[in-house]
C-alpha cells in the first residue's frame, strides 16, 4: 500500500515529521517498507535562460546565461532544440547528481566553452520519457525556487506492507485513523454528504445469484448523464503517478482514487455500451470477457459477473470489461460500488490470475457501510470534474451491517502482554480506533466497527491496546527457571541423529544436506514413486517425488563434484526418508557415499602408500560405525549377503538385528543404477536405520560390570583352512569362537588366498585365535586339545581342512 | 719392573688400535684371560719373596686395574661411535606430509551445527526438543492453526501439495514447523516447553528463498507466559546465539493467523560494510515472527484459552546461519559442494555449548 505525505494530509491534521510518521506507522503494525522523500528531487531549482548564442565549434549547441535566482548569471552549453532566450525551465548545478543520466555533474568544456550546469529534460529528472527538449516552464514560475515543489514532486512516498488482516488500512484515510489513535494527530473525519439524484438509474441492475446471495451482498449504483470525460486534475494525477499507476481519463482515475483513499473500490460503466439492464450472475461455463488490461479471460460458473443481455460486462470485485468501458467519448456512466464475496473473490482472482487493486481489496474486506457513502463521494467527484446529472442512488441486495460485540474484560491486555494499563485506557484506545465500547467496569461489551472484520475476540482487542500503546513500552521479563538442574532434554531418536553425525564427520566424511524430493526416475530406481508420495505442483520436474532413501541424493551430489573436478570425495547425510504419507512413513536415516579412493586413511596418492578405490568394506565400515555410534547393541549383528536390487549383487550386505529387524545396508552399487541416474565413477555407500534401532534398556544404575583380569599370559594360535570358495568367513569365524567360549577371547581373519594350487572352488582362509588362559598357564596338552578342538568346530561347521 | 712399564704400554697401544667390539675383546683376554699377559703376571706373584710381592702385587694389580678401565672406555666409546653411525644411517625427511587425520577432514553441515547451538541455548532455559513429520495434513498445517479454508493467508504459503486421495483429501508438506506446536499439545499437558527444529517447504527459489528450507519453531504454554517473558526469550536467544554482548531488538505489531497479537522481530544491524555487523548501526533486519497462541489453536490442541496461555515464535535456521556466519547463497546450502562444506562446515569435534562457547 503506496500514498503520499500531502494524501496523508488530506486525513490528518498533524504536527509531526515525516520521520516521526514513519517510525509510528511501522511500530503500530504498518510497516514501513520503503520511504522515498524525493531527496533526489532537491538539487534543481526553476532558471530562467538570459541570452542564447550559437556555439562556435558545435552547429547543434547553444551557449546559454542562466539566471538561477542569486543574480549571478551562469554559462551553460545546451544541446536542446528549444533553448532560447526567455526559455524557463529546471537546473542543476555543479555536483547535482541527474537520475536519468545517473550522473553527478561537475564544471567541464565542452567543445572547448565552460558549461557550469544544465538545463534538464523531463526523462533527466525521470519524470517522464520525453527527451525532445528541455523543459518549458510557463512565463510565471518563480525563478529561484525548488523546481520539485512548484511541479508538486516533493511529496515523500511512503510503502507499507500491509498485514492481510488488515483491510481498513488498505486506504489513506484508514492509515490516518490509526495515526490519529495513536497520538499522532486528528483524523480529519467528515461524513460523506448525500448527492441529490433525479429519478432512477438510465440502467437497472438486477441480482440473480439464487440462493448464493452473500456472493454480491449488496450493489449500490447511479447513473449520470452528460458528462465530459477529459483529463483529471494535474493534483489527482500527480498522486496517481506517485504511487504507481497511470492516469487514464477522469472517471478511470476517480474510480482508482476512491480505491485508495477510501479502500472502497467502484466500477464505471459506460451506460450507452450497456445493452439492456445489468445482471449480478455466476459466469457460464466458457463464457469470455476482454478485461480492461486487454486480456482476454475464459470463465465458469464459480466465477461472479456482471452482465448485460449481450453478455459479460465486468468480472464482479477484480475487473471491469473492454466493452463497456469509458473512454472520452462517454457522456452517460454507471457508477457501481458494490460488495462482494471475500473468498470467492480470492478463488477467482487466482484462478484467472488477475491481480488488481479491487481484488486486493475485496479477497480482504471491503467496509459494507461504505458502500452507499463511496457511491456518493465518486458523484461528487465525477460532477466537480466532469459535470452531468446524477439520477438517485439505486441500491439492492443489502440487508444492512449487524455489527460484532465482543465480551472484553480489560484484565486480558495484562494477562496476555504484561502491560499494565488501566480499563480506561484501554477502552479509550479503543474507542480512538472506532470501536464502541457499551457501559464501563471490569468487563464491557465493546462494539466492532464495520471496517474491522478481522476482530473476533478479546485477543484481538488486546492486540489493539497493544500496538497502540507501544510494544516497545513492554519490558522484557525472565520466564520462571526450573527450581533445579535440567535433565537430559533430547529423546533417544535425537541422540542417535547427533551421534551418527559425529562418527561419520570423524570418519572424514563431509555432511550433506540434499533435496527431500527427487525426480520420478530415481525415486523408483530406490523401491519409491508411489503416487501418495509425488507432488501435484512439483517446482521443477526432476523434484516431484519424496525421496525412498537418502543415496540418489548423495549420489547425484558426488557427480556434481566430480564434474567440477573433485573425484574423490566422501558425502553423508542424516535424515528423513518417505516410505509413505503418515508421519510413521517418514523413517530417520544416516547416509554415506565414497567416490573415487575417498577411505577412512584419506584419499588420493601418498609418498607412503596411494589410497585404494573404496569398496563394499569401506561401506560396510561406515555403516558399522554409525550403528556402534548410536548405541546399537554391535554384538549382536549379523551380516548378510546381498542388499537390495540398487547394490551390487555380489558385492553389497544387509545388517541386521535378529531375523526381521533391518539396520542397515550396504554395498557397491548395481551398474544399471548408476546408469539410471547418470552417475560415474568407484562408489559405494550405505544406509543406517536409526529409528530402527530397538531403544536401550533403562538400567537402574550406572554402574558397569565388574572388570576380572587374568594373571596368566595370553597366547595365540594361527590357523588356515581350505574351505569352498563359497563359505563365508563369518562361519568360519563363528565355529572358532563356538570352540570354547571361555578361552577363545577373539578371533581375527588374517589372510585370504585363492589360487590354483588350491584346487577349483577353493580358498584359503587364515585365522588368529586369542587366547585367555583363565585358572592357570596352559601346556602343551592343553594347547594341542584346544587346537583340536579348533579345527573340529571349523570342519564340522564349513567344510574347512587345516592348510598342510 | 721395566716389562710392567713395558706391557702397559704396548696393552695401551693396542686398546687404542682396536676400532671395533671384537677387537677390544681380543685385546682384553689377551691382556686379562685366563692366560693373558697380565693374569700370566698375577700367577707369578705367588712364588715371590713377600718384600717381592709386597712390591710388584699393587704394581701388577694396579696395572690391571688400569688396563680393565681403559678397555671399558674404549668399549663405550667404540659403542657410542657405533649408535651415531647408525642413527646417521637412520635419519629420515621428516619435512615429508603425513596424512590429515579423519576427524580433521569431515564436516558437519551448517544447518546440524546452528541446530546444535540452538539446542544448547534453549535446553539452559529449559526447553525439550519437539519434531514432526513433513509431510501433514492440511488440517495440522492450515485449518488446527487457524487458517481458515480459502483464508488469503494460505495463499501466501505457496504450499506444495500432493495429489488427492480417495477422500479428496490432500496432504501438505508443511510449510512451517508450526504443525508440531498441535501435536505437541495433542500429546502433552502444559506445562510445555519445546523448539522445534525441521525441514520446511515453500514453492520459492531465488538466493534468499528455496523450495526446501529449515525452521525453528518455539513454543511455551503455562498459565502466566506472556508477550513480556516472549521479549525476554527472544533478547536472551539472540544475544546467546549470535554472541554479541548486547544486541538491540525491535517488536513491531504483524499478523500470522495462529498468533494473537502478532509480532515480528528486527535486530539491529550496521549493513554498511562488507559484513553485516549486529549490535551496531542504524539499520534493522527481520528475523522472526512470534506472538500469543490464538485462543483457536489452544483449543484446536485441546487446551482452554481462559486457563491456559502461552506463546510461540518461528525463525529460519539456514537464515540465522548466513546471517552470523556469512554465507551470502542459500542455495548452496544445498548443492553440496565440498569446497563449500569444507569452508563453512564445522569440524566433528566442534561441539556448541554454553560452558564452552557456542562457536570457537
Amino acid at each position: 500500500m503506496k500514498f503520499t505525505l500531502s494524501w496523508l494530509k488530506d486525513h490528518l491534521e498533524t504536527e509531526a515529521s515525516l520521520d516521526k510518521i514513519v517510525e509510528t506507522l511501522t511500530m503500530i503494525g504498518l510497516e514501513v517498507e520503503q520511504l522515498d522523500d524525493k531527496a533526489a528531487l532537491k538539487p534543481f531549482v526553476i532558471a530562467k535562460v538570459l541570452t542564447a548564442s550559437r556555439h562556435p565549434d558545435a552547429d547543434k549547441l547553444q551557449v546559454l546565461t542562466v539566471d538561477t535566482g542569486d543574480g549571478k548569471p551562469l554559462q551553460v552549453v545546451c544541446g536542446a532544440p528549444n533553448a532560447r532566450a526567455g526559455l524557463i525551465g529546471a537546473f542543476a548545478a555543479p555536483g547535482a547528481y541527474v537520475p536519468g543520466i545517473d550522473l553527478t555533474l561537475s564544471v567541464g568544456k565542452i567543445r572547448g566553452v565552460e558549461s557550469h550546469g544544465m538545463m534538464c529534460s523531463e526523462r533527466e529528472l525521470q519524470m517522464s520519457d520525453e527527451h525532445n527538449g528541455i523543459i518549458d516552464l510557463p512565463a510565471d514560475a518563480p525563478v529561484g525556487t525548488s523546481f520539485a515543489a512548484y511541479a508538486g514532486l516533493d511529496d515523500p512516498v511512503i510503502e507499507i506492507n500491509l498485514t492481510p488482516n488488515r483491510p481498513d488500512c488498505t486506504s489513506v484515510y484508514g492509515i490516518a485513523r490509526d495515526l490519529a489513535a495513536a497520538g499522532l494527530g486528528t483524523l480529519k473525519g467528515q461524513p460523506v454528504e448525500p448527492v441529490k439524484g433525479a429519478g432512477p438509474a438510465q440502467v437497472n441492475v438486477s441480482l440473480d445469484l439464487g440462493d448464493d446471495k452473500h456472493l454480491c451482498p449488496g450493489f449500490a449504483w447511479r447513473t449520470i448523464r452528460g458528462v465530459k470525460n477529459g483529463h483529471s486534475p494535474k493534483w489527482l494525477q500527480q498522486r496517481l503517478i506517485a504511487i504507481g499507476l497511470r492516469p487514464i481519463n477522469a472517471l478511470v482515475d476517480i474510480t482508482n482514487y476512491l480505491t485508495f483513499d477510501r479502500g472502497r473500490p467502484l466500477h464505471v460503466f459506460d451506460a450507452d455500451k450497456v445493452e439492456g439492464g445489468l445482471t449480478v450472475r455466476r459466469a457460464r461455463a466458457g463464457e469470455q470477457i476482454l478485461g480492461l488490461n486487454g486480456k482476454e479471460y475464459t470463465l465458469g460458473p464459480d466465477n461472479v459477473v456482471i452482465a448485460d443481455a449481450d453478455g459479460v460486462e465486468s468480472i464482479g470485485g477484480i475487473m471491469g470489461g473492454e466493452h463497456s468501458g469509458c473512454d472520452e467519448n462517454t457522456t452517460n456512466v454507471v457508477v457501481e460500488s458494490a460488495l462482494w464475496d471475500a473468498m470467492n473473490i480470492a478463488r477467482t482472482g487466482r484462478t484467472l490470475g488477475i491481480i488488481t487493486d479491487a481484488r486486493y481489496r475485496f479477497e480482504r474486506g471491503v467496509d459494507p457501510e461504505f458502500m452507499v457513502p463511496g457511491l456518493e463521494l465518486a458523484t461528487q467527484l465525477v460532477l466537480k470534474f466532469c459535470g452531468g446529472t446524477p439520477s438517485g442512488t439505486q441500491l439492492v441486495g443489502y440487508t444492512g451491517h449487524t455489527p460484532k460485540a465482543v465480551q472484553f474484560p480489560a484484565s486480558e491486555v495484562k494477562r496476555l502482554t504484561g502491560i499494565d494499563v488501566t480499563a480506561e485506557t484501554s477502552l479509550d484506545i479503543l474507542s480512538r480506533l472506532g470501536f464502541v465500547p457499551q457501559g464501563t467496569g471490569e468487563v464491557v461489551d465493546v462494539v466492532v466497527p464495520s471496517w474491522r472484520p478481522d476482530i473476533d475476540g478479546k485477543a484481538d482487542l488486546v492486540e489493539e491496546v497493544m500496538r497502540i500503546h507501544g510494544v516497545d513500552r513492554i519490558d522484557p521479563q525472565p520466564l520462571l527457571s526450573h527450581a533445579a538442574v535440567n535433565g537430559k532434554i533430547l529423546t533417544t531418536l535425537q541422540i542417535r541423529t547427533r551421534n551418527a553425525r559425529r562418527a561419520l564427520a570423524s570418519r572424514g566424511m563431509m555432511e550433506a544436506v540434499t533435496w527431500s524430493f527427487i525426480s520420478e526416475e530415481s525415486a523408483r530406481a530406490f523401491g519409491g514413486g508411489q503416487s501418495e508420495l509425488k507432488l501435484a505442483n512439483p517446482i521443477a520436474a526432476d523434484m516431484s517425488d519424496m525421496r525412498p532413501s537418502l543415496l540418489p541424493g548423495l549420489l547425484a551430489a558426488a557427480q556434481r563434484n566430480a564434474d567440477r573436478g573433485f573425484n574423490d570425495l566422501a558425502l553423508f547425510e542424516v535424515s528423513g526418508t518417505y516410505e509413505g504419507n503418515t508421519p510413521e512413513a517418514q523413517r530417520r536415516v544416516a547416509a554415506g557415499v565414497r567416490r573415487g579412493t575417498a577411505k577412512l586413511e584419506g584419499p588420493g596418492r601418498h609418498w607412503a602408500g596411494n589410497a585404494a578405490p573404496v569398496s563394499v568394506f569401506d561401506a560396510k565400515a561406515d555403516a558399522l560405525a554409525v550403528l556402534e555410534a548410536s548405541g546399537a547393541p554391535v554384538d549382536k549383528l549379523q551380516i548378510e549377503s546381498g542388499g537390495p536390487a540398487w547394490y551390487h549383487p555380489g558385492r553389497s550386505g544387509t545388517i541386521k538385528l535378529g531375523p526381521k529387524v533391518i539396520l542397515g545396508t550396504f554395498g557397491e552399487f548395481h551398474p544399471k543404477t548408476l546408469e539410471t541416474l547418470d552417475v560415474a565413477g568407484i562408489l559405494c555407500g550405505f544406509e543406517v536405520f536409526i529409528d530402527a534401532i530397538p531403544e536401550p534398556k533403562q538400567k537402574a544404575t550406572r554402574t558397569k560390570p565388574a572388570l576380572n583380569l587374568s594373571d596368566f599370559q595370553a597366547v595365540r594360535r594361527d590357523f588356515a583352512f581350505i574351505v569352498d570358495k563359497s563359505v563365508e568367513a563369518a562361519a568360519i569365524v563363528r565355529a572358532a569362537l563356538a570352540s570354547d567360549r571361555k578361552l577363545i577371547t577373539g578371533v581375527q581373519v588374517f589372510d585370504l588366498f585363492e589360487g590354483a594350487s588350491l584346487g577349483d572352488g577353493k580358498k584359503s582362509v587364515a585365522i588368529e585365535v586369542a587366547i585367555q588362559p583363565q585358572e592357570r598357564t596352559l601346556n602343551d596338552e592343553d594347547l594341542e586339545a584346544l587346537t583340536r578342538r579348533v579345527v573340529e568346530s571349523v570342519s564340522k561347521q564349513t567344510g574347512g581342512v587345516l592348510r598342510g | 719392573m721395566d716389562d710392567l712399564v713395558q706391557l702397559e704400554s704396548v696393552l695401551a697401544a693396542q686398546i687404542e688400535a682396536a676400532n671395533d667390539e671384537a677387537a677390544i675383546e681380543a685385546v682384553r683376554v689377551a691382556a686379562l684371560g685366563k692366560k693373558g699377559s697380565i693374569s700370566e703376571k698375577l700367577k707369578l706373584l705367588g712364588s715371590m719373596s713377600p718384600e717381592e710381592r709386597q712390591f710388584q702385587g699393587p704394581a701388577i694389580n694396579g696395572l690391571k686395574n688400569r688396563i680393565a678401565e681403559a678397555l671399558t672406555a674404549r668399549k663405550n666409546a667404540l659403542k657410542d661411535v657405533a649408535i651415531s653411525l647408525r642413527l646417521e644411517k637412520e635419519k629420515v625427511d621428516v619435512t615429508l606430509p603425513v596424512r590429515a587425520a579423519p576427524a580433521e577432514r569431515g564436516r558437519i553441515h551448517p544447518i546440524s551445527q546452528v541446530v546444535d547451538e540452538i539446542t544448547a541455548i534453549f535446553a539452559d532455559m529449559g526447553f525439550s526438543i519437539a519434531e514432526g513429520p513433513d509431510v501433514e495434513t492440511d488440517y495440522y498445517n492450515f485449518t488446527a492453526l487457524n487458517f481458515p479454508e480459502g483464508h488469503p493467508a494460505r495463499e501466501m504459503h505457496d504450499t506444495f501439495f500432493f495429489n488427492p486421495d480417495e477422500n479428496g483429501e490432500r496432504r501438505v508438506l508443511r510449510t512451517h514447523t508450526s504443525p508440531v506446536q498441535i501435536r505437541t499439545m495433542e500429546s502433552q499437558k502444559p506445562p510445555i516447553r519445546i523448539v522445534i527444529p525441521g525441514k520446511t517447504y515453500r514453492m520459492d527459489s531465488d538466493a534468499t528463498h528455496s523450495p526446501m528450507f529449515h525452521q525453528v519453531e518455539g513454543l511455551v504454554i503455562d498459565k502466566t507466559a506472556n508477550v513480556a517473558n516472549m521479549k525476554w526469550v527472544l533478547e536472551e536467544f539472540c544475544k546467546a546465539f549470535f554472541e554479541v554482548p548486547s544486541l538491540k531488538m525491535r517488536f513491531r505489531p504483524s499478523y500470522f493467523p495462529f498468533t494473537e497479537p502478532s509480532l515480528e522481530v528486527d535486530i539491529q544491524c550496521d549493513r554498511s560494510g562488507k559484513e553485516v555487523k549486529f549490535g551496531e548501526g542504524t539499520d534493522w533486519m527481520e528475523i522472526l515472527g512470534c506472538g500469543m497462541v490464538h485462543p483457536n489453536v489452544l483449543r484446536a490442541g485441546g487446551l482452554d484459552p481462559d486457563e491456559y496461555q502461552g506463546f510461540a515464535w518461528g525463525m529460519g535456521i539456514d537464515r540465522i546461519a548466513m546471517l552470523k556466519y556469512g554465507m551470502p547463497d542459500l542455495r548452496a546450502f544445498f548443492d553440496a559442494d565440498v569446497r563449500w562444506l569444507q569452508h563453512y562446515g564445522f569440524r566433528p569435534l566442534d561441539m556448541p555449548t554454553l560452558f564452552g562457547g557456542l562457536s570457537a
